[in-house]
């Protein structure tokens, strides 16, 4: 016991990411918030787009966190909330993801004009700070959640992109591409079986990093009125009512409260898996056996 | 000879560099058949590498080449890349310097096997899954079940390469190519490998070609021997008659500069200069500023290979050597 304790020990110390304290504490937020978005209406104490006499009341046993000025709970309007927001943050980010990776891994693979005009393409996106071209985007498609959403995707897919793109002129060389092609793989193969387990881990820490900005995007248009249309429980959109009542604190605060947490613990969770996945502590965190997601258990076995 | 399975006839392939197109192969024949181990000698730019990837039509872009290489019958040169493609891996597959490199190092062994043999055998997936255990137990793997959930780096060198062997010999080619397949490897190692792909020639009926700068590399395995220099053909032929009889005095040169058991103490003769880069290949015989036995019309006489003795190559009209055999 004692023998195999001190062999342990012998090995780097690379402390798992699950072990840190933010990184927990993020997980057990998101979790929570999850776990509210999927039963909001068992929870919630009441409807949230039903309207009372009792406007903007302060928080009470009745309405913990006070009524707006339509007098609907506000409680139940931020758990609500959680409905729109995590489902269409993710949805989201996967839309980035997965456009941005393919546009990067293209133009880094196949190079010359096609890499040129695409990249350029990311440019253009890129020299626009990201709220002005989305609030731009999002007021010509017409303010409605859905353009929101396309206008965040517009925005967001260039990071990828770029990430992909250098992904995989690094590794287009590599020799065990060239040996792939010597074994008469195509250029789309060497890419998806090739390149792709490489770029998967860096994608993943930009997406876990960039999720949280997604999220303060998409409630930002709201907050504009370009997003999510009244009485939809949206925390942007609940915010930005806030701002009317400024006096009634509780209108905008508890939403604002809930779109913090919830960046917040994206943010924490994205930093340990950067720490996870960088290469110069990942091998020893895989080597002592930590597995964080379940992919890379499939990744082991399949 | 006439039922080779690769003949190449007349190769020559010219890379475009800053200062125009050089020829980097230069009018190369030679032809390898079904269960042969034929070794490609020269030293680094020799063009041995520039041959090998015209095989596989994956020269640097801008190359151009002449001449043809027939693998069966069928002309590879006139071929579109799709039906390249489909040549890759299925008829002849390469397997490269150096295995620390050439396997993915994130992908299990058991993906990188089954992929291309799924992509060009059609086979379902716990099928191309037996057959890679079966290939890794040819290939000597231990515990083939386990190494298929295994990944590279947790295998050392010579392992490594009998593991970049398995994975060539995926799609079941017909000709493997063995570029510089052991000089990444301990002199022990390098032995196994050799020994490997003299019994999967004779097992399978595989043509090798064995691609090396090391001439003891080839005396363990090739039947027969090319000697390169500067892109053209210096001498062919049997191994044996070569490495003990050599008439080109590069060759010779060659085998001088090799450690010898019977002259243990003895200096080694090196040849001196280099092989002239790209586009400085002198004129008539390109070995002749480093020829000890050069006579004036080689400067400008350039040789052609004619037969010596059967099946025996030589481009060198003096032969000086001729007294020696």
């Amino acid at each position: 016991m004692s023998q195999a304790r001190g062999r342990r020990r012998l090995r780097p110390a690379a402390p798992p990411a699950l072990r840190r304290p933010l990184a927990l504490a993020g997980l057990a937020v998101i979790g929570a918030w999850a776990v509210i978005a999927i039963f909001a209406p068992l929870v919630a104490p009441d409807n949230p787009l039903a309207q009372k006499f009792t406007i903007l009341a302060g928080p009470s046993a009745g309405h913990w966190f006070g009524t707006d000025e339509l007098g609907r709970d506000v409680f139940s309007r931020v758990l609500f909330g959680a409905r729109i927001t995590l489902p269409l943050a993710v949805i989201l980010i996967l839309a980035a993801m997965i456009i941005g990776s393919v546009i990067g891994g293209v133009a880094g693979y196949f190079g010359g004009w096609v890499d040129n005009v695409l990249m350029r393409l990311a440019d253009l996106v890129f020299a626009f700070p990201g709220i002005i071209l989305a609030l731009a985007i999002a007021a010509a498609l017409g303010p409605q959640l859905r353009n929101a959403v396309i206008a965040v995707v517009v925005v967001s897919w260039p990071s990828y992109a770029r990430l992909v793109r250098s992904l995989v002129l690094s590794a287009r060389s590599a020799q065990y591409v060239v040996a792939s092609r010597l074994l008469g793989a195509s250029g789309v193969r060497i890419l998806f079986t090739d390149i792709r387990p490489n770029a998967a881990g860096p994608v993943l820490v930009l997406a876990a990093l960039d999720i949280g900005n997604a999220v303060l995007l998409l409630s930002g248009l709201s907050f504009l009125g370009l997003g999510a249309q009244p009485p939809t429980a949206e925390w942007g959109a609940m915010v930005a009512e806030g701002a009317l009542n400024f006096n009634d604190w509780w209108v905008g605060l508890f939403p604002g409260l809930a779109i913090l947490t919830v960046v917040l613990a994206f943010n924490f969770i994205g930093d340990a898996l950067r720490d996870l996945l960088d290469p110069r502590t990942a091998r020893a965190v895989r080597a002592t056996g930590t597995r964080l997601w379940p992919m890379r258990c499939c990744g082991s076995s399949g | 000879m006439a039922d080779a399975l690769l003949r190449v006839e007349r190769l020559s392939v010219a890379l475009p560099t800053r200062t125009g197109y050089h020829k980097a192969v230069d009018d190369l024949s030679f032809a390898v058949d079904a269960g042969e181990v034929m070794g490609i000698a020269g030293e680094s730019g020799s063009g041995k590498t520039i041959t090998a990837l015209s095989l596989f039509g994956l020269l640097p872009h801008g190359a151009r080449v002449t001449g043809s290489i027939q693998l069966d019958g069928t002309e590879l040169t006139a071929m579109t890349s799709k039906q390249l493609r489909a040549i890759r891996g299925r008829q002849i597959a390469m397997v490269s310097q150096d295995p620390a490199t050439s396997l993915h190092p994130i992908l299990p062994i058991g993906t990188q096997l089954t992929e291309h043999m799924r992509h060009h055998l059609g086979v379902s997936k716990p099928e191309a899954r037996s057959r890679a255990a079966d290939l890794l137990a040819t290939v000597r793997i231990p515990d083939p079940e386990r190494a298929l959930r295994s990944y590279a780096g947790q295998f050392s060198g010579g392992m490594r390469q009998r593991i970049a062997i398995a994975v060539a010999l995926a799609a079941e080619p017909r000709l493997l190519v063995a570029d510089e397949p052991t000089t990444a490897l301990d002199v022990t190692v390098q032995a196994g490998i050799l020994r490997l792909l003299d019994r999967l020639c004779r097992e399978r009926g595989l043509a090798v070609i064995v691609i090396t700068h090391d001439l003891g590399v080839m005396s363990a395995t090739a039947g027969r021997l090319c000697v390169m220099y500067a892109g053209r053909l210096a001498e062919a032929g049997p191994t044996a008659e070569l490495l003990t009889r050599p008439r080109h005095p590069y060759t010779r040169g060659l085998l001088d500069a090799l450690p010898h058991p019977e002259a243990a103490g003895a200096a080694l003769v090196p040849i001196g200069g280099s092989v002239p880069s790209l586009g400085r290949v002198p004129d008539g015989c390109p070995f002749h500023p480093r020829c000890r036995y050069a006579r004036p019309s080689c400067a400008t006489d350039r040789p052609e290979p004619g037969p010596v003795a059967p099946a025996h190559l030589l481009a060198c009209p003096p032969d000086p050597l001729r007294a020696a055999s």
